[in-house]
């Protein structure tokens, strides 16, 4: 296949060799799991179990709440012990509803759902019922349901389902991993998805500093004629959906429209294995692999995690901290949340837990701008990040949103090459989220002004309309005796 | 487990760059030309170039304790000292010490600090000391001398802090020269046969500033510079190809009144501009599309007045003269975003 160049980017620091090797391990059940109920982007899940109640494996906790909503199973048999507020895995240490689940070790399964013997020949709205009813969402770390974006061939005419393995995120392993163990799942489920959506063709797209996977994923697809696997160059942020779709296209993505404008969709690797999982043998979304690491982890590793297990945990399983974290990042260091406490637990989304020292982080004290244009140039947005800074720094917004603060994606590579170490992303992060809520309030106020008129004008209706009457009124009682008006 | 400091958000990770590892490549870059120049002048460029930096680092100081400002990193980040560097490049070699006193004032006081120090100077500080001590004092700052006259360490102190004569030893740049003989009427295609031979140009073996004459070391610096993705091609590619079709154009349709190519870019500061000056950060468009424009326009203005003005180098008047029109380049020349036209609409679908 033709690999079309994609714009900026940078070649941070990987240090993905402290994990590549290491196989997969599972961890051991803990003596409580803590199933937050929003684990997704769209409408929190509904809880359908309450405390005392005795669960089995894979049965269904909180059902989706809406149309983009996803569900949460039990990843082990046990009984409920609580549903309470709890600390959310958010840099906002925010709590939110949450399931304790105390397993009773037993791992007694629930009765599934039957497995699709062949998926290739059912309706594609079967398959999409059942990743949907198995709390499947994106699990690159956008956790957007996976359901919703399988149904994109609805209304756009699409040719190719992307499969994201660029991995581009340093110190993260667990896609390449999950590549190299599980090759024929995420194939497999690749194939199952691009049915759902009607492409014909599925791409996988691997990061070239992953020889091994891809190996491992090319020999899985061998016998198929409708997948094909692209090694894309190492370069950040190469992972990002449209930058991943340019590569593959040479087409860039229109601002404000989606990918399957261009007819590609794109799902991430392990998004595709669970899909297998859910289709083949009707197993729900219940652990995922997280790669644990940073300079501070005693023993970093790739855990296959049951979701709902505190950070703390997986940690120590990992031989716990050697040395006082600078930060601990829910992700990759590039893009990734920094986490309040490791009292949180493993939700969909989580991909790594980084515990990076302060020689890792590198942070320094912020200094003026050189005006060294470095950020201009590798901008994948193509942005002038420079200047939007010093519009957000004065707070002219209006002024950042006009050459494009909303159009970053925040991928980080400004604030990373950045030698006056000058935190970009925040600047633009903030600035987003209070552009957002100007609009709201702006939407609030145009509402509120709306109801205000009709209100008005609905008023002067009713005046005009007792007026009329009452005017009517008097001239039937003027009529009906006419000696009053003589004199 | 405390509660970490979760105010920043990513990445948390970051690149080993910083404004000082900048300077400091910057500064390594111009050491073989500087070193070169000082074997060549002796010991007067180097008092020259020892009291230029120093100066610039004792003002930046003064200014920051005025100011109530921390002395570090300022002081420390080596962008004043690469101000002092690059003016005593474009100084004389034999000025005296009240020149670089006088530079370092109008670079640093003037150009830097009033502006609000690193990172907010409109002009180029170092050409802006010496455009000011150009037209101030047009005698010392043409006071040209042949190489190698090195005079011993006494009696340099003598030209650099007293009122030594150089009579003996003075002589014209070649861009001087060329121009003088032009204007008694001797055609351009005769004088430069006067002039050192090419060979000796490119080496550096001829008299300039104290920095610009080598152009083959200044050459390496500069493309160091780009290996180490310091600066990149454009600003120097653009100045200095500007600078070769508008005097190989010229030269082609009268070779008696325009000096070719090989002329401009060996004779003047056309090189130590094009990847030292011109590329200054601060005072240059940040969008690569705004680099090639900004060059452009250094490379034309240069070679106007080195042709029509009455200066024989114009290169440090076209420098502060494109520095103007740097927040208007920035403004109106902006990488075309992700998705969008030049004019920041949306692409459109294909098929709508």
């Amino acid at each position: 296949m033709k690999l079309f160049p994609v714009r900026g980017g940078i070649h941070p620091d990987y240090r993905k060799d402290r994990t590549s090797e290491l196989a997969i391990v599972a961890l051991p059940l803990p003596k409580t799991l803590y199933l937050p109920l929003q684990q997704h982007i769209g409408a929190a899940a509904e809880p359908v179990v309450k405390a005392g109640d005795r669960v089995k494996k894979g049965q269904l906790l909180a059902q989706s709440g809406g149309v983009v909503s996803a569900s949460v199973h039990a990843p082990t048999s046990g009984v409920i012990s609580a549903i309470a507020e709890l600390t959310a895995p958010h840099a906002s240490g925010m709590p939110q509803p949450t399931i304790l689940l105390e397993p009773d070790g037993h791992e007694e399964w629930a009765e599934l759902p039957p497995g699709i013997p062949d998926p290739f020949s059912v309706d594609p709205n079967v398959i999409r019922a059942r990743v949907a009813e198995s709390g499947i969402v994106g699990m690159g770390g956008a956790t957007f349901p996976s359901a919703v974006k399988l149904n994109l061939g609805s209304q756009h005419k699409l040719t190719t389902l992307l499969i994201n393995g660029a991995e581009c995120e340093p110190y993260l392993t667990c896609d390449d991993r999950v590549m190299r163990e599980y090759a024929a799942d995420v194939v497999d489920g690749a194939r199952i998805m691009a049915r759902a959506l009607g492409t014909p063709k599925v791409v996988i797209g691997i990061e070239d500093n992953k020889p091994a996977a891809i190996k491992a994923i090319t020999e899985a697809a061998q016998a198929y004629t409708d997948v094909e696997v692209i090694s894309a160059p190492t370069q950040y942020p190469m992972g990002s959906e449209r930058i991943l779709v340019q590569l593959i296209t040479g087409q860039e993505t229109p601002a404000k429209k989606l990918t399957a404008d261009l007819g590609v969709v794109v799902h991430n690797v392990a998004t595709a294995k669970a899909v297998h999982e859910a289709v083949r043998f009707g197993r729900p979304l219940l652990a995922r692999v997280v790669t644990v690491s940073g300079g501070a982890v005693a023993e970093p590793k790739n855990v296959l995690a049951p979701l709902g297990v505190m950070v703390s945990e997986i940690v120590a399983f990992c031989g716990g901290l050697k040395t006082p974290p600078k930060r601990i990042v829910n992700g990759g260091p590039m893009m990734g949340q920094p986490l309040p406490t490791l009292e949180v637990p493993v939700v969909k989304g989580m991909s790594g837990i980084l515990a990076l020292t302060a020689e890792e982080t590198s942070e320094q004290p912020t200094q003026p701008c050189i005006r060294c244009g470095t950020c201009v140039t590798i901008c994948p947005c193509g942005l002038v990040p420079v200047d939007m800074a010093a519009f957000i720094r004065k707070d002219h917004l209006d002024s950042a949103a006009r050459i494009g603060v909303r159009d970053c994606v925040s991928c980080g590579s400004c604030s990373y090459v950045c030698p006056a170490h000058i935190p970009l992303v925040h600047y633009f992060n903030y600035a987003k989220g209070k552009l957002n809520a100007l609009d709201r309030e702006q939407r609030k106020t145009d509402h509120i002004g709306k109801l205000v008129e009709s209100h008005n004008v609905r008023i002067e209706k009713q005046a005009a309309a007792r007026k009329a009457a009452a005017a009517a009124a008097a001239a039937a009682a003027a009529s009906a005796n006419p000696e009053n008006r003589a004199e | 487990m405390s509660v970490l400091n979760i105010t920043k958000a990513a990445p948390f990770t970051h690149a080993p760059n910083t404004t000082q590892s900048i300077m400091l490549t910057v500064l390594l870059a111009l050491a073989p030309a500087t070193l070169f120049d000082a074997w060549l002048f002796g010991w007067p460029a180097i008092f020259m170039f020892i009291l230029t930096v120093g100066f610039c680092l004792l003002l930046e100081a003064g200014c920051l304790i005025l100011q109530n400002k921390p002395l570090t990193p300022s002081l420390t980040d080596g962008s004043v000292v690469l101000t002092g560097w690059l003016l005593a490049m474009s100084l004389p070699p034999y000025a005296p010490w009240w020149i670089s006193l006088l530079g370092a004032i109008f670079a640093v006081v003037l150009a830097k600090q009033l502006f609000g120090g690193i990172g907010q100077n409109v002009f180029n500080p170092a050409m802006v000391g010496r455009v000011a001590l150009l037209v101030s004092f047009p005698l010392q700052m043409t006071a040209w001398v042949k190489p190698s006259s090195a005079p011993g360490f006494v009696e340099s102190l003598g030209i650099t802090f007293g009122h030594a004569s150089l009579d003996g030893i003075s002589a014209a740049s070649a861009l001087g020269y060329v121009k003088t003989e032009l204007s008694r009427g001797v055609p351009v295609s005769e004088s430069v046969h006067h002039l050192p031979a090419l060979s000796d140009m490119v080496l550096g073996i001829h008299p300039g500033s104290f920095g610009e004459t080598s152009a083959i070391l200044i050459l390496l610096g500069g493309l160091f510079l780009m290996a180490r993705k310091v600066i990149s091609w454009h600003v120097p590619v653009s100045v200095i190809g500007t600078i070769v079709v508008l005097s190989g154009l010229a030269s082609l349709a009268d070779p008696a009144r325009f000096a070719g190519p090989e002329f401009h870019l060996f004779a003047g500061a056309t090189f130590l501009g094009a990847f030292f000056i011109a590329t200054d950060y601060v005072t240059s468009p940040v969008s690569k599309q705004g680099q090639l424009v900004y060059g452009a326009g250094v490379g034309f203005f240069t070679w106007l007045i080195r042709t029509f003005a009455g200066y024989p180098e114009g290169m440090a008047f076209a420098v502060l003269l494109m520095n103007t029109l740097t927040p208007i380049i920035d403004h109106h020349i902006r990488p075309r975003a992700f998705g969008r036209t030049r004019k920041g609409e949306p692409l459109p679908v294909k098929g709508e």
